[in-house]
């Protein structure tokens, strides 16, 4: 059986018939034609399917689409939608976090998610928020650094 | 090479602004509208078994079922070096995962149905799971035709056996050499099999239309090679079958070559016009895509009482699966590499390709040096701490230099091995004390140097076209995939130093085979070599016409101009200077008022130019590879003594890039290799048992997280230039992983006095030979 729910994507608000058993990952991907979350395993393992809903960083493969009624969703394309980039992706460009990509726009709700909260995390509180996340290419590292840098650029611009 | 501007800079990647906005597209994200179908593969699950019947009449019954492929009708062969599968499974399965059947329908879930309604009658066979039982005269025989396949002339497929490819080197009098020797050592290793497990799972989605023109697209590191072999085994002329590949989300090797295309193809052609989509889950992409090969290693190594390795006797049995897109050509590089970046003047090696019922091996990032570099590196440890001699010392000293005679014969070229070996032992503080360790802990420091040479036919080549637009930005056409290794900014750093123009205005094109030049095939880290040389040649030929053109203009000669900035100038007349602008498709005016010129489109190929063959009984010859990438890598470790639990606390790598052309993309390879050596140095094995998978999914195949990280690395290069490489360059990429294992497992015996002969060394094999050293001590 069908039903039909209404969330706000980007700002911006849909309305959609879902079947029970489909996932939020294949609603952005399939009916909205949001492709930045990627599948990467469609289990929750590999995080490359990170969007934040309601302020909370979600693995949207893991979600079943009835249950974003009328949630908030952002995902990495809202981030540059005045054409300006948002620290954490210029920060990603800067140190050199990004390689193949695919896992880029999970990595980086997922930090959105955490310094949104949490705007001055330690080291710990960094690789702890992005645990989830997996990333072949880039050794993690550049990432960490790229999230620490973007937070001390969120900061000065806060104050 | 001094006075670059642009290369030897950490510009920025080309690609980081569409990866951070989320408009990169990769293959699953490109959309095909609503008459698309989905495809499913019936697998088989067996390792070996001869298929009795096929009997798919109730899944073509299933309503929304638009197709059903099987070996029956897709039975032509297809293989890289080696023809040695078919599209679908025909006669008999060799692997648990083959293809059996494939069914395209309108939805996933009605594909998977119909999957399961298809009847197959197997008769099981006995089957093979270690490559030197493999080898035994009992063992049952899994390719009963290999003498009939058809194969590349540099292997040597062994007709009756299981041997696809065997590769020997003689060189020397390795017998009474070690008869000379102070120390001789000879060990045995394992290394499991892997899955490279990029986050991008395999996608391909195919198109046929009624007259006959076939387009895929699919996530591949080798769309010509893709190509060739698929119009090849469905007798296709070649422009007819069209080859997209956007960007990859990471490959490590897992996309090269054909897999998954051979099964969605067929679909396609029976479900003709609807394009048909195939994506690989997670947990097939773990064992029915391609894996690393396991590898065991036999390895002697004697010295003399001066420190100077004298002979090496090396054998490799490869575990290479049930069929060889790569396999054999594995084999055939850890022959020509078998001694390790040493001076060894007598050598006996033998490699065996060694089929198995076990999951197809692929290549994956080191192309089997990781594998053989575990063996090597960690007898020469052995002997160290056997003869006393510092393990750094010993290795700069018996370090090929330029000039030596590698193990098949050929010069050394110029290369900065010594000094990486050293610089990394410097980095790492090697001749300093060891930090105090925690109670319970122990320190420990290993070293391992690496060699790899681009293992690739003689004629893999590389096409480059760059074009210039109206307001002179140019496309560059290449078909080297963007697999997150960076080649995109690298060649337009290469087009834009020689056209004097910025690298943002040089735009890379990701492949289409219609209208991109042809590239051999991304992998054996050769991009910046072959296809930068490539690259290099079209920007200079575009180059050469625009001076001819202003020279003309200005009727002075060529000489006296250059390209700066964007602009065409006169060296001697500083009143003289053009924008390209307009001029790179508009032409220019000459003197007697006659318009010259027209878009401007440089051309460039490259062909590398003096690989010879290798004798087949000595594995002998002048030049067996382009070049080889030197390097070395030390890790610092503290290991818990009651767990076994190792805690990497610093890595220092150096490499001789020939020339950085971005040093900052070397440096981002270098921390991404030395988080994947040590991942699967600590952690990773595709655990089989009796060929089945039994950890197929991320949560259970242990690969390394953010925590595992070291807390300091120090990531280094050297430039010692190659002569036939764009700006001195060569690649680097797979490198990295390399040394990265047996540096963690030398580090582990530094500390403990225990040796792990077997990848990975996780903290269970640490704790049970610590047992074992504490029951010996107590005995004695």
């Amino acid at each position: 059986m069908k039903h039909t729910i209404t969330l706000n994507v980007n700002g911006q608000k849909y309305t959609v018939d879902v079947e029970p058993q489909e996932k939020l990952l294949d609603v952005l991907r399939d009916k909205l034609d949001i492709t930045s979350p990627k599948k990467g395993c469609e289990m929750g393992e590999c995080g490359a399917c990170t969007v934040i809903m309601n302020g909370k960083a979600v693995n949207s493969c893991l979600v079943l689409a009835v249950e974003s009624q009328d949630a908030v969703i952002t995902t990495v394309e809202a981030l540059h939608a005045d054409g300006k980039l948002h620290p954490l992706q210029q920060a990603f460009i800067d140190a050199g976090a990004v390689q193949c990509g695919f896992c880029t726009p999970g990595m980086i709700m997922s930090a959105k998610a955490l310094l949104d909260t949490n705007p001055t995390p330690t080291e710990m509180e960094i690789k702890e928020a992005i645990a989830g996340n997996f990333c072949r290419c880039t050794g993690y590292k550049p990432i960490v650094d790229a999230i620490q840098s973007a937070a001390a650029v969120m900061k000065k611009e806060g104050a | 090479m001094s006075g670059t501007k642009v290369v030897g800079a950490s510009v920025t990647r080309t690609d980081a602004l569409e990866k951070v906005t989320g408009a990169a597209k990769y293959t699953d994200d490109v959309k095909f509208g609503p008459g698309m179908l989905y495809a499913k593969l019936l697998r088989s699950p067996h390792p070996h078994a001869k298929i009795v019947k096929i009997d798919t009449s109730k899944a073509e019954a299933l309503p929304g079922v638009r197709a059903v492929a099987t070996g029956q009708e897709f039975n032509s062969y297809i293989g890289l070096y080696l023809l040695d599968r078919t599209l679908y499974a025909f006669d008999k399965v060799r692997y648990v995962g083959e293809p059996v059947a494939g069914v395209a329908a309108d939805t996933e879930d009605i594909a998977e149905e119909a999957c399961k309604l298809i009847e197959v009658e197997y008769e099981e066979l006995p089957a093979v799971f270690d490559p030197e039982y493999a080898l035994d005269p009992q063992a049952p025989i899994i390719h009963e035709k290999l003498g009939e396949y058809e194969y590349a002339p540099f292997i040597f497929p062994q007709a009756g056996t299981n041997i696809s490819n065997y590769f020997k080197v003689r060189k020397g009098d390795p017998e009474n050499a070690f008869k000379e020797c102070a120390c001789v050592i000879e060990e045995e290793f394992y290394v499991p099999h892997l899955q490279h497990t990029p986050l991008e799972p395999h996608v391909a989605v195919a198109k046929y239309d009624h007259s006959g023109f076939c387009t895929l697209w699919t996530s591949s590191q080798s769309p010509f090679a893709q190509r060739n072999l698929l119009a090849k085994a469905l007798k296709m002329p070649y422009n007819k079958l069209r080859v997209i590949v956007p960007y990859l989300g990471g490959g490590f090797g897992c996309k090269a070559g054909v897999s998954i295309e051979a099964c969605v193809i067929p679909l396609a052609m029976k479900a003709s016009p609807r394009p048909v989509k195939l994506r690989m889950t997670r947990e097939e992409e773990f064992f029915c895509t391609f894996v690393r090969q396991g590898l065991k290693a036999k390895v002697k190594i004697g010295v003399n009482d001066e420190g100077k390795i004298l002979a090496m006797e090396n054998t490799y049995y490869w575990d290479a699966g049930a069929y060889t897109e790569y396999g054999v050509n594995i084999t055939r590089a850890s022959g020509y590499s078998s001694t390790g970046p040493y001076n060894v003047p007598n050598v006996k090696a033998d490699a065996y390709c060694c089929y198995t019922n076990h999951p197809v091996g692929g290549p994956m990032r080191g192309f089997g040096m990781p594998e053989i570099h575990w063996a090597i590196e960690q007898v020469i440890d052995i002997i160290c701490r056997k003869t006393g001699m510092d393990p750094v010392a010993f290795r700069a000293k018996n370090a090929l230099q330029g000039g030596d005679i590698t193990v098949t014969g050929g010069v050394m070229h110029d290369t900065g091995l010594q000094k990486c070996i050293l610089k990394a032992a410097e980095d790492l503080g090697w001749d300093k004390p060891k930090h105090e360790a925690k109670p319970g802990k122990r320190v420990g420091r290993g070293i391992a140097a690496m060699w790899k040479a681009p293992a690739m036919p003689p004629d893999a080549s590389s096409g480059a076209i760059l074009k210039f637009n109206e307001d002179a930005t140019v496309n560059l056409l290449v078909s080297g995939m963007e697999l997150g290794q960076g080649t995109h900014t690298v060649m337009a750093q290469i087009a834009a130093e020689v056209l004097g123009i910025a690298y943002e205005t040089v735009r890379v094109h990701t492949p289409d085979t219609d209208y991109s030049p042809y590239e051999w095939q991304t992998v054996a880290s050769r991009l910046t070599w072959s296809m930068g040389n490539a690259v290099k040649m079209a920007a200079e030929d575009a180059r050469t016409q625009i001076l001819k053109l202003a020279s003309d203009h200005w009727d002075c000669a060529p000489d006296n101009l250059d390209i700066i900035d964007g602009y065409v100038i006169h060296k001697g007349d500083p009143s003289k200077t053009q924008s390209l602008k307009h001029m790179v498709i508009y032409g220019l005016t000459n003197k007697d008022g006659l318009l010259k010129g027209g878009p401007i489109i440089g051309r460039g190929n490259f062909i590398p130019p003096d690989v010879s063959a290798l004798d087949k009984e000595t594995g002998q010859g002048p030049k067996s590879v382009v070049h080889f990438t030197t390097g070395a890598q030390a890790v610092e470790i503290e290991v818990d003594e009651e767990t076994g639990v190792i805690d990497i606390k610093k890595v220092a790598s150096c490499y001789d890039v020939g020339k950085a052309i971005n040093p900052m993309n070397v440096v981002c390879q270098t921390i991404g290799g030395i988080y994947m050596g040590l991942s699967t140095g600590l952690f990773e094995q595709l655990q089989l048992r009796k060929g089945n998978p039994a950890n197929n999914s991320l949560a259970d195949y242990i690969t390394a997280t953010v925590m595992d990280m070291p807390e300091e690395i120090f990531p280094s290069f050297v430039e010692v230039p190659q002569v036939d490489g764009p700006f001195g360059a060569r690649g680097v990429g797979e490198h990295t992983m390399v040394p990265t294992a047996p540096a963690l497992a030398n580090a582990v015996y530094d500390a403990l006095g225990v040796r792990i002969k077997s990848m990975p060394v996780t903290a269970e094999k640490i704790l049970c030979e610590l047992k074992v050293q504490r029951l010996e001590s107590q005995t004695v």
